[in-house]
């Protein structure tokens, strides 16, 4: 039992960094930007789909390197010339560009890699056990991923803490109206807060691609995720999108270990109780219900705490 | 107060212009119910039934989009509920003899979609804008999760499925034949449609125009935008549960893909690519819609790729989508310019056609090469065939992108010109664009 | 007799800046009421404030005697207040005449209604007619009001505003950005709309405030250093240093 829960632990808290990863680009590009983009999970996807080909090619460094950067820079073309213009036609039709975008992506990528998973590894050179906890060995892949997630956290501290850019980022997460005043060039900022969220999302796809399936429906179901997270963060807060994150992390993934239900606990319901349409709610099993625990988190905010658990704005 | 009220001499209301009002709907009923003497062929009947189920699902979408400025990404939700719910009646109804005929099936529909959006839709309509589409999204992932859980009541991956004739006869009509079907669909299509119709000419309805418009200004009217919000939002979820009860009525069946993210997506292209704001967009958007995914398939394997770069150009350049782009142009028709503006359009359709043909060739050289790579190389697509393996064909395809593009950008300047020639004028005569 | 509008030791606080300070303003019932102040003196805000946009950090707003400050904006509109904005704020996409309808709606009595047709509510129809032709749009009536030139859209700002009966109007700036003979047009426009009614105006322009005016406020920093009639407002030594006579130096 112990095993499981520091194995599962592990696996919470790095599936929340990964998260996070995606999670900080998308809420800082909606703070500044006005936009939500419905794409960033397709960007994701692009990344680990760029990761395994160029991992194919040249070797899983140059993947790691390269994918990202790629997918920022699609990420940045995007933003100069197809957002830009839709911005005068309201958050509407914004929504609805990128709503389409990650349509498009999601046919794209089924159309050159097909629909099945494809066979993505990392490197051979982390192919061996780190350390061991009873009788589980735990990947120095999943090492190296941690540590690749923990060091972008670093250098975005830094930057958003010390930088110019870091400081408009900083105030329009606070003061959003306020950013539109902001002097020149606050297209170029735009510009490269977008691409910059966007290969962070690509960086979380090439390293977790080896350790989740990489397959082309793999954006779909996580968007909606990513907003349960900036929701239940609180809009404009990093700190919180942080913490959302780890949370949605560790509840996925200690549910889907655990295998309890109602009938197990109170055991069977007698065979002449009604036949009624929902009496498998007694037979369903914890594991079963991970995917709904997000989002009753997400309704139960909402009713509690509108502004969710860090926001300042209400949502 | 009354001083005002009684200082300037009452002026005759302009008459609501009754006489037009009944005389379309009359037309629309009599071409509903001629529909079977023209196309007599089962499969164009069955078409029809699909397309007046996502004109009302449609219709019912743009109650949120284009009347109250909702973006919900999880609109399906109240079909499908609608749809099961219907499904369920439809195998109780027999089963313990109620006196119910099928034509009342899609009312059970739509009282589970009314339901499900009044519990539902309080929480969701609290904030309008981004946060209303995010919400909308987790409760459609909740609902999709919560449907693949309970599988007795949603039939797991298979669905449920009905037989609509067992039900009492209505009149002496089983709905076995589906002519039969044909104008039950018909019949709720037109209530359905009268009657969003109606809710546009309302105070509710002009109230919802004012949310979308200006939330804030509203309040300062006397109105609580929260519960106009929420007020739409109930009628989407009835209007929705009647389209959804009525696709169950023609499948016979329900699915938990009724209720997902595909249906949804489906309904926001339809609708949005139709036009949002004027009444008939939707419809215009749901025959369209019906109608490429029927027909694109036969002629392409990556129909969606197609369609979904379609939508994106509809966002872009014409987010009027179709019903607003033609509505935009009685203002070069009043001006006497219409007819240069179409020379234009007919000279920049060239480039344009050919930019769109080079395109597709490279898409199908480079889907063939992906997809079907071990199959004959001589493909066909749009009814042309050509050699994907062919180093002719890629060079056909960029050569027709490049000229496409540069003579492209020419021939669109003068689009350009031709629409701030018919501006000018405008504005010097006082017509609103 | 209890005024339309009390401010009773009114703050308001952003963070930890404070934009008004202990503010006290007294509107009496039928009277015409300027607020005047330099640029950044919290004129929007206070009106933000006693119209509901704004909830107070401390201190109360009353409304003929009632409290409504925390009361969110529509319910203090359904008590009998209606202000118009700085920034001109119509329903962009709808026509002018479904603009005016809508500010007429709620005090009609038809709430939410949504199983009466708009063209049957003859009461609605007439007092929009009436309220069209007294701000000189009823030519206009279907213009999309986005589209309208800039002075007849302020003109349909003040229309809205004053469509629902409310006895109390509070108008933010109504002549800001308008030419001189606009100007002139729109202070004969504000003066007939509001006969009988309480009036609050915030405005740059002094000859529209003393021409209006029965009673003037000079806010100047988030207080209210003078409140009087024109002539006392005029002879005042702290108005005159503090606002005025800054004025008059910008001039």
């Amino acid at each position: 039992m112990l095993e499981l829960v520091i194995i599962s632990a592990l696996n919470g808290v790095l599936y929340g960094l990964l998260l996070f990863l995606m999670a900080s680009g998308l809420t800082v590009v909606f703070s500044m930007l006005g936009v939500l983009n419905f794409a960033h999970a397709g960007f994701y996807m692009l990344g680990a789909f760029f990761g395994f080909q160029i991992s194919k090619w040249f070797g899983f460094w140059w993947a790691l390197l390269l994918a990202p950067i790629i997918v920022g820079l699609i990420g940045a073309a995007v933003e100069r010339f197809a957002l830009r213009d839709i911005h005068r036609s309201g958050h509407v039709a914004e929504l609805l560009f990128t709503f389409g975008l990650a349509y498009v992506i999601e046919e794209v990528v089924q159309i050159i890699w097909g629909k099945d998973p494809v066979d993505y590894r990392g490197p051979p050179s982390l192919d061996f056990p780190a350390f061991s906890i009873f009788s589980t060995n735990y990947p120095s892949y999943k090492v190296f991923m941690f540590a690749v997630s923990v060091a972008v956290f670093v250098a975005l501290l830094v930057v958003i803490k010390r930088s110019r850019i870091g400081l408009v980022v900083q105030a329009s997460l606070t003061h959003p109206q306020m950013v539109a005043h902001l002097g020149h060039n606050v297209g170029l900022v735009f510009t490269l807060v977008f691409g910059v969220g966007i290969g962070l999302a690509a960086l979380a796809g090439v390293i977790a691609g080896p350790i989740l399936q990489t397959q082309s429906n793999m954006a779909a179901s996580l968007i909606a995720l990513l907003f349960v997270i900036i929701v239940v963060g609180g809009l404009g807060s990093l700190a919180g999108a942080f913490v959302a994150s780890l949370l949605i992390g560790l509840i996925q993934t200690f549910a889907v270990s655990l295998d309890g239900s109602l009938a197990s606990l109170f055991g069977p319901l007698s065979p002449d109780a009604p036949q009624f349409l929902i009496r498998n709610i007694w037979t369903v099993t914890i594991a079963q219900v991970a995917p709904i625990i997000p989002y009753a988190l997400l309704i139960l905010v909402l009713i509690l705490r509108p502004m969710g658990l860090f926001g300042t704005r209400e949502t | 107060m009354t001083e005002l009220l009684s200082s300037a001499p009452i002026s005759r209301v302009v008459p609501w212009p009754r006489l037009r009002f009944y005389a379309v709907w009359a037309m629309v009923a009599v071409v509903l119910a001629a529909f079977p003497s023209v196309f007599t062929s089962a499969s164009s009947l069955t078409t029809f039934s699909l397309v007046g189920t996502a004109i009302i699902f449609a219709l019912s979408y743009n109650i949120l989009l284009g009347q109250t400025g909702l973006l919900s990404f999880g609109h399906a939700v109240y079909y499908g509920i609608g749809a099961f719910f219907a499904v369920h009646s439809m195998n109780l109804i027999p089963q313990y003899g109620l006196p119910v005929p099928l034509p009342f099936v899609p009312l059970i529909g739509g009282v589970a979609g009314l339901l499900l959006a009044i519990l539902t839709g309080w929480i969701s309509t609290r904030r309008a804008g981004t946060v209303f589409s995010m919400i909308s999204l987790g409760i459609a992932e909740l609902a999709v999760a919560l449907a693949l859980i309970l599988t007795d009541f949603f039939g797991g991956e298979d669905g449920i499925s009905t037989n609509r004739t067992k039900l009492p006869a209505w009149f002496g009509w089983h709905f076995g034949p589906q002519v039969q079907v044909y104008y039950l669909v018909a019949f709720w299509v037109f209530i359905s449609a009268l009657a969003m119709y109606a809710l546009t000419r309302t105070p509710l309805g002009k109230i919802c125009n004012a949310v979308r418009d200006n939330p804030e200004r509203v309040q300062f009217v006397g109105y609580d935008p929260h519960v106009v919000r929420y007020l739409a939002f109930c009628f989407a979820g009835l209007f929705a549960g009647i389209a959804g009860a009525l696709a169950a009525i023609s499948f016979e069946s329900a699915n938990f893909t009724d209720l997902g993210w595909v249906k949804s997506g489906a309904v926001i292209f339809s609708t949005y690519i139709g036009g949002t704001s004027i009444f008939v967009g939707p419809i215009v958007g749901a025959i369209f819609f019906v109608y490429l995914s029927l027909s694109l398939s036969d002629y392409t394997s990556v129909w969606q790729l197609y369609f979904g770069l379609l939508f994106i150009l509809v966002v872009r350049y014409a987010p009027g989508g179709i019903g607003g782009t033609l509505l935009m142009h009685r203002m070069p028709l009043r001006v006497g310019r219409l007819g240069g503006i179409l020379k234009t359009y007919a000279i920049a359709a060239i480039p344009t056609l050919m930019l769109v043909a080079g395109f597709v060739l490279a898409v199908e050289t480079i889907v063939h090469h992906t997809v079907n790579a071990n199959e004959d190389p001589r493909i066909k697509a749009f009814g042309v065939s050509f050699d994907a393996s062919s180093l002719v064909t890629w060079m056909i395809a960029v050569v027709l992108m490049l000229i496409g593009y540069f003579v492209g950008r020419l021939t669109w300047q003068g689009v350009t010109r031709a629409w701030d020639d018919a501006r000018t004028i405008a504005s010097e005569r006082g017509i609103p664009s | 007799m209890i005024p339309a509008i009390e401010v009773r030791a009114v703050n308001k606080s952003f963070g930890n800046v404070e934009i008004i300070r202990n503010l006290n303003l007294r509107v009496e019932r039928g009277e015409r009421h300027a607020v005047i102040g330099p640029n950044g003196a919290g004129k929007s805000t206070t009106f933000n404030l006693i119209s509901g946009y704004l909830a107070p950090t401390s201190g109360d707003v009353l409304l003929n005697g009632e409290v409504v400050s925390g009361l969110p904006p529509f319910e203090i509109n359904r008590r009998g207040l209606s202000r118009s904005f700085q920034l001109t704020n119509v329903f962009a996409r709808m026509t002018v005449w479904d603009n005016v309808r809508c500010a007429v709606l709620w005090a009609s009595g038809q709430r939410y209604a949504f199983w009466k047709s708009m063209d049957d509510l003859q009461g609605v129809n007439e007092r929009t007619i009436r309220i069209l032709e007294d701000i000189h749009l009823a030519a206009r009536r279907d213009v999309i009001a986005g589209l309208l030139p800039y002075a007849e859209q302020r003109a349909l700002e003040i229309g809205i505003t004053v469509a629902g009966g409310s006895d109390v109007i509070i108008l933010d700036e109504p002549t800001a950005g308008m030419s001189h003979a606009e100007t002139e047009r729109a202070m004969a426009l504000i003066k007939r709309l509001t006969e009988e009614r309480t009036l609050v105006i915030v405005e740059h322009d002094m000859n529209v405030v003393f021409g209006l005016a029965d009673r003037i406020s000079v806010l100047v920093y988030g207080e209210i250093i003078a409140s009087g009639t024109p002539a006392e407002i005029r002879n005042n030594p702290r108005v005159k240093e503090a606002y005025l006579g800054q004025e008059a130096v910008d001039a």
